[in-house]
């Protein structure tokens, strides 16, 4: 009986935080646009959660291509297959490694980052001051936040994705000695625009809207204390993962 | 005297502990009311349901005769306009400096020119003294300058009411006096309405035109300053001498005794 009280208080904990999730979303996307006032916020944000996350994804995607590469290499050449090298790293990266890799790059930079700076605001007054000025802090402050984490991750995928690609053609082509033209032909045969490039855009838009929706609600959501803030960080890594692991499995499914 | 804050029969509550039960005061238009009251008897939280930020779960906030908790959340902004509040740590946005601080209401709520908000800023910070501090970041200032560069921010759009919080807490005397001066000054020459939520009760005494002193969650006393120093009510009485125990507990209400705890 206890375990049934406890699993139905949980449930309801988790069903009025997806449902005050929802209304903060709602109010801070929807209503009249105010571009003149938000813009320099939303360029502002664009530089902090996308330009700032660039290092990170540029050298992860390097490495991880790099690694596809001589793993890729390894098993091919046992069939003498190592022409179909560029297929093997380029559908990895753009399919799966792409969009999920980014994206949980971003969830641990950007995200994160997100969820101390609202908890902090929060934490000393900044966002009650806002209101009792008469200006709506879902607007002014989620709000462009919002649309920056939208715009970013989908372009630090596509970043992703060429740098990771160039890693495979440097271990495979430049080190290992597979043919530059059958390297890049392989890859250009078997790359379907709409079916590979455009799913894996879908996928990073959802992550990105997923992953900024979880930090932004877990910085507004906190307990303004010092542990407050140190567990909402927390939780929204550990639940943007957990989120674009088990959506990258549903997306697969139904887009593949 | 009119009024322009009307808190009638208020109940309000964090989970289940009553903060107030049945409250009721008025707050006169163009005065320095005072609400004292002892550390956490939700002085502050008075300060929230007036803004519209906290909803009480009785009873009703009429601002100008306007029911603030039936308002929609756009009028409820609207109305905010014409309201300000100072916090107690000041709430300054930390990114912006003194003066963006002080701009940003003007910029959120005109379309005035930058060389007019540059007056408007220059003047209110003048106000306050800080015209010299225009340009630092809120992390270099004091904490007594932090608060009035806040009292700038809150009067510039030049509201008609000010609620401030706690404003003398964990100052040094010269700042408090200077605080003191300020909110007396703002209120003679801007002509605003005043709440001074405290617990510092000889600064406000020497300002206030009225005072509220609330005891778990009931108004246990009011009056002019002179008619509290003249009051025999022991309630008052302790307060107002800074008594550490009597009538307003020293301990924290428990259901057993310390023997039986032990």
């Amino acid at each position: 009986m206890g375990l049934i009280n406890s699993l139905g208080r949980w449930g309801v904990k988790k069903l009025s935080s997806l449902g005050r999730a929802t209304i903060m979303l709602f109010y801070s996307l929807v209503g009249k646009p105010q571009f003149r006032k938000n813009f320099a916020q939303f360029v502002e944000q664009l530089y902090v959660v996308g330009v700032q996350s660039i290092s990170i994804i540029v050298v992860s995607g390097l490495f991880i291509g790099m690694v596809l590469g001589l793993q890729g290499f390894n098993v091919l050449v046992d069939f003498m297959a190592e022409g179909a090298l560029g297929q093997l790293v380029a559908l990895s990266i753009i399919r799966e490694l792409g969009p999920v890799v980014a994206a949980l790059l971003f969830a641990g930079r950007a995200g994160s980052a997100l969820t101390a700076e609202i908890g902090l605001k929060k934490a000393t007054e900044q966002l009650t001051s806002l209101e009792m000025m008469a200006v709506d802090p879902l607007r002014r402050v989620i709000a462009p936040r919002f649309w920056a984490g939208f715009v970013s991750l989908p372009l630090l995928t596509l970043i992703f994705t060429v740098v990771g690609i160039y890693g495979g053609k440097l271990v495979g082509v430049d080190w290992l000695g597979v043919d530059d033209g059958i390297f890049w032909s392989g890859m250009r045969a078997s790359i379907v625009f709409s079916d590979d490039i455009l799913m894996c855009l879908i996928k990073s838009f959802v992550f990105a809207i997923v992953v900024t929706w979880i930090a932004l609600f877990n910085g507004y959501d906190l307990i303004p204390t010092s542990s407050g803030i140190s567990k909402a960080t927390t939780n929204t890594v550990v639940q943007s993962s957990l989120a674009i692991l088990g959506l990258d499995f549903v997306l697969t499914a139904v887009m593949f | 005297m009119t009024s322009l804050i009307d808190v009638k029969n208020l109940t309000f509550s964090y989970g289940i502990r009553k903060i107030y039960d049945n409250l009721s005061l008025t707050i006169p238009k163009g005065k320095i009311t005072a609400i004292l009251g002892p550390s956490g008897t939700g002085k502050t939280t008075l300060l929230k349901i007036i803004g519209g930020q906290l909803k009480p779960d009785l009873g009703e906030v009429l601002y100008d005769n306007i029911n603030v908790h039936r308002l929609n959340r756009a009028d409820l902004y609207e109305l905010r306009t014409r309201m300000s509040m100072l916090f107690q740590s000041g709430a300054l946005f930390t990114e912006m400096s003194v003066f963006d601080n002080v701009a940003f209401p003007i910029r959120e709520h005109t379309d005035l020119p930058e060389e007019i908000i540059r007056i408007m800023v220059l003047m209110k910070l003048e106000a306050v003294g800080l015209r010299g501090a225009a340009s630092l970041m809120p992390q270099e200032l004091s904490g007594g300058m932090a608060r009035r560069a806040a009292l700038a921010r809150s009067i510039a759009l030049d509201p008609e009411l000010i609620m401030y919080d706690e404003p003398f807490a964990g100052q040094d005397p010269i700042t408090m006096a200077v605080l003191v001066k300020l909110i007396k000054h703002l209120n003679e020459t801007l002509g605003v309405t005043s709440i001074i939520v405290t617990h510092d009760v000889t600064e406000v005494m020497s300002i206030a035109d009225y005072i509220y002193i609330l005891s778990e969650g009931k108004v246990i006393s009011s009056g002019t300053p002179e008619e509290l120093k003249k009051s025999r009510e022991p309630q008052v009485k302790q307060f107002i001498n800074g008594e550490f125990d009597g009538p307003v507990p020293f301990n924290y209400p428990t259901e057993k005794t310390y023997l039986q705890d032990l």
